[in-house]
């Protein structure tokens, strides 16, 4: 039967579609990290920097937000052929980048909601901007950010996808070696590579859920969620 | 004797308006003065030019001996703002306390980070504070899930925690609920008898007359009248200032 066949030979790729799915994972995360390590700066920039420092940081962000993945994945791999830039390179700054602009567009929302007080406040006992920053500002940002940002996460697990066009074997292209070992099965197997991505979309939202609760402050929550409010 | 603090000529414009128009005051260690005047007065940029949260284009500043601010050089002498906020406490009509840190993290933040002193001896030094206000039992508590009254006293304790030459209060009790003004006036006249260096934008006249060794009238951005408060309430006031008084002692009961 063709489809217990099929059934055989999703079953012995397991090793296959596990290290896809780790790639995927740790693809996702090296992205997010990246895309925090640099929007938050943008996003600092955006609000407390000077007039250059603001236009360059808008200008980032509109262009890494305006372009198409796809668009970006070939402009860093196939763009950069000469400087010879391998294809996690290319990937990393492609996809990293992307994050790092909605991402800041996600920490400035949340910084912009704190109370202006809060910097005055903090200023007034003596704190130099920096500091109010690092103490007041960010950790309250952060914990207004972890629900947006728990989107981003979503789209980026999912999005890790697109970058076997630039030929990193992940999830997607360990799909496609398995098709075309399945005599063509595409059904089934991109089926199982579909399961595969809800459970990584779910246990990672999951994960981000407990994170939230975990740091949430008494009373702090409502002040956040009013801010959501139409 | 210095004066602690010299305010001279302090001008400041928002959008085209002359907010402040020429002030000048000074206050004694241990003094407290009460600015009170018609809203739109530019009394809480006046407390805000004190410590430089509002730049005014115009005047000077000396706390303690220490430049604060001088416009009235060509060059102003490097002036380490951090260092001198750091000794002037400012309490907020709006609390402004730092909502994720408890009670305990509020007030020792600034002796952590602008101070330098280890975590243990700032809370030490924090809860003697936050005993002053009598809030020991709240120290792990976080600010959303106190009473406005409650959050008052702590950024009051906040303030005293810095041991500051002079605290600058901003209406700080116009955000409160009636009943819960009295416990947050309570701390005040006692630091103001204990000593304290005060200086309150208010409208509690009760509060004026009972502990304000002088009260500043402004109004249109000009000190009106700058003397005790038994001068101010008596007849002797001219017609702007009694109409003024008449009307908040109506509002805020001030007998």
């Amino acid at each position: 039967m063709e489809t217990s066949s099929g059934l055989m030979i999703i079953w012995e790729s397991w090793p296959m579609f596990l290290s896809g799915t780790i790639t995927a994972v740790q693809l996702c995360i090296l992205f997010l990290g990246v895309g925090v390590v640099v929007a938050v700066p943008v996003s600092l920039s955006q609000i407390y920097g000077g007039k250059s420092l603001k236009f360059s940081a808008s200008v980032f962000e509109q262009v890494f937000r305006g372009l198409p993945a796809l668009v970006l994945l070939f402009l860093f791999y196939f763009g950069l052929a000469e400087l010879d830039v391998s294809p996690l390179v290319a990937a990393t700054l492609a996809m990293g980048l992307r994050s790092a602009a909605y991402q800041s567009q996600i920490f400035r929302g949340a910084i912009l909601s704190i109370d202006s007080g809060q910097m005055v406040a903090a200023r007034s006992i003596g704190m130099s901007r920096i500091r109010a920053i690092k103490c007041v500002i960010l950790p309250q940002a952060i914990r207004l950010a972890i629900p947006p940002w728990s989107n981003e996460f979503a789209n980026m697990i999912k999005d890790t996808s697109y970058v076997f066009v630039v030929g990193i074997i992940e999830l997607m292209r360990q799909g496609r070696y398995v098709v075309a070992g399945s005599f063509g099965n595409a059904l089934l197997v991109y089926s199982v590579i579909a399961l595969i991505y809800l459970f990584l979309t779910y246990c990672g939202l999951f994960l981000m859920g407990r994170l939230s609760k975990k740091l949430a402050i008494p009373g702090f929550a409502s002040a956040g969620a009013a801010m959501e409010r139409i | 004797m210095e004066p602690l603090l010299k305010v001279e000529n302090i001008e400041k414009t928002y959008d085209g308006k002359k907010v402040l128009n020429g002030i000048s005051f000074e206050m004694e260690k241990g003094n407290t003065k009460v600015i009170i005047g018609p809203s739109g007065t530019g009394k809480s940029t006046l407390l805000r030019c004190v410590n430089r949260l509002s730049e005014p284009e115009m005047g000077k500043v000396i706390l303690d001996g220490q430049v604060v601010l001088d416009k009235t050089v060509e060059k102003e002498p490097r002036i380490d703002l951090n260092a001198i906020r750091s000794q002037v406490g400012m309490v907020f009509q709006n609390f402004n306390l730092f909502t994720h840190l408890s009670v305990l993290g509020n007030v020792t933040l600034g002796l952590t980070q602008v101070k330098g002193m280890k975590r243990k001896d700032a809370v030490e030094r924090a809860m003697i504070e936050i005993d002053r206000v009598g809030l020991a039992d709240k120290k792990d508590a976080y600010p959303a899930l106190l009473s406005g009254g409650q959050q008052q006293r702590v950024s009051i304790a906040r303030a005293l925690a810095m041991d500051p030459k002079v605290i600058l209060f901003d209406e700080p009790t116009s955000a409160l609920d009636p009943e819960l003004i009295g416990e947050v006036l309570q701390v005040m006249i006692k630091l103001a008898k204990e000593g304290m260096t005060m200086l309150c934008v208010t409208h509690e006249i009760g509060f004026a007359r009972s502990v304000a060794d002088e009260i500043i009238f402004l109004d249109e951005g000009k000190v009106l009248a700058h003397e005790p408060p038994e001068q101010l309430f008596s007849n002797n006031s001219s017609a702007r200032i009694r109409t003024f008084l008449k009307k908040i002692s109506e509002l805020y009961g001030g007998e």
